[in-house]
């Protein structure tokens, strides 16, 4: 049994930790949070292509480092926890695991030495509307090869410069490549409700698109792509609720209320406690789909769901709790409390609702058990 | 990352199995749910058969009667033993908790005395601790021991234990007592071992709310014991009922019985609204996920501590959410089966309940298992003062003579 990162995964885990503490400060942050005009910290995410990281899962032959998902798990990890203003999740747990899946090798050579360089940012855009987009309600079409439709929210639509995009072709859903910075695209950018996280209005009129993976497989693609992102945004969540766990403990270890500190009363202690426990089953479940990913086990659908589902409850119940151990500080701008609360809601639904996970979970154990 | 054993656990594995196809029973005993000892001459047979081939008590030196073994061997044991239908072991509250404290505090004489007889499944420990007026609040027990007026050395014990395990066949106990009432709580105890057929013991099964007795209430009533049977200094009890303590997280277990399974096998059998399925009720798929991401949580969060303990090191704190999560699943996953089954929920009739009651029984014994071995509550104050270094609580009684501690009745 070794249920564990390795001593070398570990050591780029502290790695990445000492970085984002150098260079994503929550001063850093709040540059983005407090400037409209300004979509993501560009320095940052250089920064972070000069280390590597955008190709730690990427085989070297395409640029990568040729690492594995279990690195990019713990790298996703220490993002989470500094609230990284930064695309990397479009960009990489996204786009660059679509095109891995089941790009050809024309498109895999095309884009992930450019991904892994820095050199252009992606953006995954399924939803066209408030709702779940299912095969049913999906309007975007592409016909002899031209993508016409409206996809929003799409975060880091702003910015990218090539988007995934879920479309029917002879009414039959599949998933085109599009250059963003191509004709026939027209961008707007939306206001968010985490604004280090932004997302975009894509208007595409005739647009050149490429199809990834066989005709009328984009439902099933994009599944499998929302599998592989589940595990690695779980990362994210978990690095981010543990950061609001040990806020909320710093805080509640020096505010004193009534003669003592917070901290010891059971009201505050239990909430913590609380905060623990959800963390940890997420921190579990989460490992569980790393080992699904990085094996390519045919239990990641199963994995990936669990972890998702996990991990969300951990980073919105933590975000939450740790406002109210605040009290009425915790409320104002100036705090940082709102930055995990922002990115929680932000990494709860950008690949779906925990209640979507929840159908498709439960969908797949009665699948499993019937067979 | 992965869930391979090493060479040397494969190895052990290996021959746990061969052993195991060789002597373990192969046909079911029958359950023992709350622990009435309905099993005892099976559980005895199989314990004195592990204990004959060193499978006891795995991490216990050779001389013993252990194997020196390494605590990922006792966990390769216990799965590798959980494949078959083993009677119930009574014996662990003894040589998890009991026995080690004997040994710790003892002469040699009386540790080897009783050492053999335990891993046999010979004869029984029972541990008393909780009180009437202490459950939470172990330190403030009020069962006394004072010397004998005959100037023996002697002390004679009087008071009253509760909830205690197995005592109804236990042979041997050992008791936490106040020896000196002037002194703060903590300071004032002392720790015997004593023998649990004195005719000063008298223990009376609990009849529980589940309907079953798998507790004890135990009144001492000028019961002798020499002073050669006290473990560790006069006034040092607490000390030595932490080493005690210290081994319960691992002798009480989490919830048992129906699990998301169950739950998932019996909803796609009943009819839910409309006459659908109830597996197609979206709000009870919702629940259902929650409880299987809960139990995979739980599952992984073990094979962390197993991770742990086969590179040598310590278990970390995530061993000790078990219990909070599971037993409180445990009580609302039966409630959401009876709900389920609507009007027919109230039926507790094992002829024509689904799968013969576990249900029902699951939401009859979880209140128990919520508050036995540190309730919800106790153990979220453990969480947060060991695991989160938050402050212990105020402590009002610190500094007050056990005497003049307020008491409710």
């Amino acid at each position: 049994m070794n249920f564990d990162f390795s001593d070398d995964q570990k050591a780029l885990k502290s790695e990445a930790r000492r970085f984002l503490e150098a260079n994503a400060s929550a001063e850093r942050v709040r540059k983005v949070l407090d400037d409209p005009a300004k979509a993501y910290d560009e320095a940052l995410w250089k920064a972070v292509g000069e280390q590597g990281w955008l190709g730690a899962a990427i085989p070297e032959e395409y640029g990568g480092l040729g690492l594995g998902h279990l690195e990019l798990c713990v790298i996703a990890e220490e993002l989470g926890r500094a609230v990284a203003p930064i695309p990397f999740a479009s960009t990489v747990y996204f786009v660059a695991e679509a095109v891995m899946l089941a790009g050809s090798a024309e498109q895999k050579s095309d884009l992930l030495p450019k991904i892994a360089a820095g050199e252009i940012i992606g953006c995954m855009a399924t939803s066209e509307g408030p709702g779940i987009t299912t095969a049913a309600t999906l309007k975007s079409t592409v016909s002899d090869g031209k993508l016409t439709g409206v996809k929003l929210p799409v975060t880091d639509g702003d910015i990218a410069g090539v988007a995934l995009v879920l479309a029917k072709e002879n009414s039959k859903p599949g998933l085109f490549l599009v250059d963003l910075d191509g004709a026939g695209v027209t961008r707007e950018a939306l206001k968010t409700m985490d604004p280090t996280r932004d997302a975009a209005r894509l208007i595409f009129k005739d647009a050149p698109a490429r199809r990834v993976g066989g005709a009328g497989e984009g439902m099933e693609l994009v599944e499998q792509v929302l599998d592989r992102a589940a595990v690695l945004l779980a990362f994210e969540q978990c690095g981010g609720a543990d950061r609001c766990l040990e806020m909320a403990k710093a805080y509640a270890l020096e505010r004193y209320a009534f003669g003592r500190v917070i901290a010891s009363y059971q009201a505050i202690k239990h909430k913590l406690a609380d905060m623990y426990v959800k963390n940890e089953l997420g921190r579990s479940n989460a490992y569980y789909g790393a080992w699904a990913l990085n094996t390519g086990a045919p239990e990641l659908p199963v994995a990936a769901s669990a972890a998702r589902i996990a991990a969300s409850e951990a980073f919105w119940f933590a975000s939450k709790e740790n406002i109210q151990t605040h009290g009425g500080i915790g409320f104002t701008w100036e705090m940082d409390c709102h930055l995990y609360y922002r990115r929680s809601r932000q990494l709860g639904l950008v690949a779906g609702a925990p209640r979507v996970w929840k159908e498709r979970l439960v969908s797949h154990l009665e699948r499993r058990n019937a067979a | 990352m992965d869930f391979n054993d090493t060479p040397e656990e494969a190895a052990y594995r290996a021959q746990v199995r061969e052993w195991l196809e060789a002597n373990a029973p192969k046909r079911a005993h029958q359950p023992d749910l709350e622990g009435d000892g309905r099993s005892m001459t099976a559980s005895k047979a199989w314990q004195a058969k592990k204990a004959a081939a060193g499978y006891a008590q795995i991490t216990w030196p050779k001389e013993w009667g252990g194997q020196g073994g390494n605590p990922i061997q006792q966990v390769i044991f216990n799965q590798e033993e959980a494949n078959y239908p083993v009677p119930p072991n009574p014996f662990q509250i003894g040589l998890g908790m009991c026995v080690p404290t004997v040994a710790t505090f003892a002469d040699d004489e009386t540790k080897k005395r009783f050492v053999g007889p335990a891993l046999r499944g010979e004869e029984i420990w029972c541990q008393l601790f909780s009180e009437p007026s202490g459950g939470s609040d172990v330190a403030a027990a009020r069962t006394k021991a004072v010397r004998a007026p005959d100037g023996s050395g002697d002390w004679l014990i009087s008071g009253q234990k509760v909830w205690t395990t197995g005592a109804q066949f236990s042979d041997f106990g050992i008791v936490v007592c106040r020896t000196n009432p002037d002194a703060p709580k903590h300071k004032g105890l002392t720790m015997f071992w004593l023998d649990m057929h004195d005719p000063g013991v008298e223990v009376k099964p609990i009849h529980q709310m589940s309907g079953g007795s798998g507790f004890n209430e135990v009144f001492f009533t000028d019961v002798r014991v020499k002073d050669s049977q006290r473990l560790g200094a006069v006034d040092d009890g607490w000390k030595v009922s932490l080493v005690t303590l210290m081994n319960e997280r691992l002798a009480v277990g989490g919830a048992s019985g129906a699990g998301w399974t169950e739950f998932m096998a019996a909803a796609r059998d009943l009819p839910g609204l409309d006459g659908a399925p109830a597996l197609k009720d979206q709000a009870l798929r919702e629940k259902l996920a929650d409880w299987y991401v809960q139990a995979e949580g739980l599952k992984h969060t073990r094979n962390r501590t197993m991770t742990a303990l086969s590179r040598g090191q310590t278990p970390g704190p995530e061993s000790s959410i078990g219990k909070i999560v599971s037993a409180l699943q445990m009580q609302d996953l039966g409630n959401t089966a009876l709900e389920m089954l609507d009007q027919f929920g109230i039926i507790d009739d094992p002829e024509l309940a689904p799968l013969r009651g576990a249900f029902h029984t699951s939401v009859m014994f979880a209140p128990g298992l919520r508050i036995a071995g540190g309730t919800d509550e106790i153990l979220k104050n453990i969480i947060a003062e060991r695991v989160l270094g938050l402050p212990g609580d105020i402590r009002v009684d610190k500094d007050v003579a056990f005497k003049d501690m307020p008491t409710g009745r």
